[in-house]
Formats: structure tokens, C-alpha cells, sequence
């Protein structure tokens, strides 16, 4: 099944890539679609990880442009700071807790802080991101676990995580 | 409605293009490493997606815009990976923040 996916993406990201639509060329595609497919199995990197099956996609959509909308203000907020003379920054670390229950929902939380100007994960421990912060206001926004919350809505719970519980 | 998406598209590259002079102006006055960070995180967030938005608006419907998009969508995993893997190896390295606010 995710050997399946794997191919199947590789086949359309090829298509998508090339253009050419040739028997000859489209041959050599699959080809080598199925020569990565055989490494990666030899690499043992096809695993449950391999693709985005285990995330809700609407709220995934939804949680995309909701950051988006927070990236492009952020930013307005830090590129004011540093045009302005005086250079108003007053960094500081801070600990965020986190509420995913999967590795990948804290991945993506800890991208999603990071992607923010402003705030920059710097460790992960445990359960909990240490971030650099670049002032009082982003900073706060980050300790109000709206983000978190947010993030936590797009999972989907893995009963079948072979690796889930070890942690 | 040709000029009308080339307007858009050109105030988009020139504000992508502001953004990454900005950022870049922030990597030269910021105080120390992990305060740099952020200002290059203005150009890689804003700066490249107005680029690329605006050049996306110039390429119209075809192939080309694909690639822009995917372009876009490993530019927003693989720019916070790096950031993390620097700032990680930073802290690790023995490079303390500097300028700290308590509280």
C-alpha cells in the first residue's frame, strides 16, 4: 500500500516535472520511478511516514491559511522592528507545552513556530519547544496555545503506530 | 486585464524584493546569531512567496506554475528545517542569546 503511494507520486511529481508525454520518455519515467521505489525499500524508507495519509485534510487547508494570514502579519511586525531607529527588540526564551500526540503534529508545530518571524523553536524536550522569541508581542501570542490547539486539530490518531507509546 | 494582472504581479515582485532588502537590512543590525534568525526569517517567509506569488501571476496557467508551486511548498517545510538545524546547532555549539529579557 504505501509502496503503491510511493510510486503513484513519484510517477505524477515525474509527469509534473518533465511535460513530455512520449511513450519512450514516459517509460523511462516509470523506470526510474521504480528504481527509487526499490532503493528506498532497501533503505527501509517506506513507512507509515511516507505520506500525509494521517492528517485531516479540510482542517489541513484550513490550518495552512490560517498561518499564512499569521506569517504575513508577523512579518509586517518584524520588518517593522527593524526599520524603525531605536531597534525595539527585547528577545527572551521561553518554554511552550505541546498537545499533539503524534511526532509529525509536533513537527509540524514546531515548523509552524519557526516560520513565524519572530519566534524560532530551538530545542524540542519532551514535550515541551523551547523558543527564542524576538519581543514581548510574539511571544505572547505564541503563550496563548492558540497555534497549538490549532495544529492539534488536524491530527488524526494513529491506533495502528507501531512506534506510538515508546516514546 | 492583461495590464491589470502585470500591475499586480510587478507589486508583488517589488514588495517581495522590499522585504528581502529589509530582512537583509535586519541580518546586518541585529545584535547577535539567534537574533539574526529572525530577520532572515523575513526574507524567506514574505520575501520568497511575493516573489514567487509574482511570478506565479506572470507565468499564467501551465507547467511552469506547477513547479512554482511546488517550489513554494519546499521552500515552507525545508526554510524552518534549516533555521531549526542552525539555531539547534548553535545552542549546542556553546553560542548563548545574547541581550536577554527576563520575564
Amino acid at each position: 500500500m504505501h509502496s503503491l503511494l510511493l510510486v503513484l507520486g513519484l510517477g505524477l511529481m515525474w509527469v509534473l516535472l518533465s511535460g513530455h508525454y512520449t511513450t519512450l520518455l514516459l517509460t523511462l519515467g516509470l523506470i526510474s520511478c521504480l528504481i527509487v521505489w526499490f532503493f528506498s525499500q532497501k533503505m527501509d524508507l517506506v513507512d507509515h511516514e511516507g505520506h500525509p495519509l494521517h492528517l485531516k485534510p479540510i482542517k489541513l487547508i484550513m490550518y495552512s491559511a490560517w498561518l499564512g494570514v499569521e506569517v504575513v502579519k508577523s512579518n509586517f511586525d518584524v520588518a517593522r522592528r527593524i526599520i524603525s531607529p531605536s531597534l525595539p527588540i527585547r528577545p527572551r526564551l521561553l518554554t511552550v507545552p505541546t498537545s499533539q500526540k503524534t511526532e509529525l503534529g509536533q513537527v509540524i508545530y514546531a515548523n509552524s513556530i519557526t516560520l513565524t518571524p519572530g519566534t524560532v523553536s530551538i530545542n524540542l524536550r519532551g514535550r515541551e519547544i523551547e523558543v527564542h522569541a524576538l519581543a514581548q508581542a510574539p511571544a505572547g501570542a505564541l503563550l496563548t496555545g492558540d497555534m497549538d490547539k490549532r495544529v492539534t486539530s488536524i491530527e488524526r490518531p494513529q491506533p495502528e503506530d507501531p512506534r506510538a507509546g515508546q516514546r | 486585464m492583461m495590464l491589470f494582472i502585470d500591475i499586480v504581479s510587478a507589486v508583488c515582485l517589488i514588495g517581495g524584493g522590499v522585504f528581502i532588502v529589509i530582512g537583509s537590512i535586519g541580518l546586518i543590525r541585529m545584535p547577535d546569531f539567534f537574533t539574526r534568525l529572525h530577520a532572515a526569517g523575513v526574507c524567506e517567509t514574505l520575501g520568497a512567496w511575493l516573489v514567487l506569488l509574482g511570478l506565479l501571476l506572470q507565468s499564467g496557467w501551465s507547467l511552469v506554475s506547477i513547479k512554482l508551486i511546488m517550489i513554494f511548498l519546499l521552500l515552507v517545510i525545508t526554510g524552518p528545517t534549516a533555521t531549526h538545524a542552525l539555531a539547534k546547532s548553535a545552542l549546542h555549539g556553546g553560542v548563548k542569546p545574547k541581550h536577554l529579557d527576563q520575564g
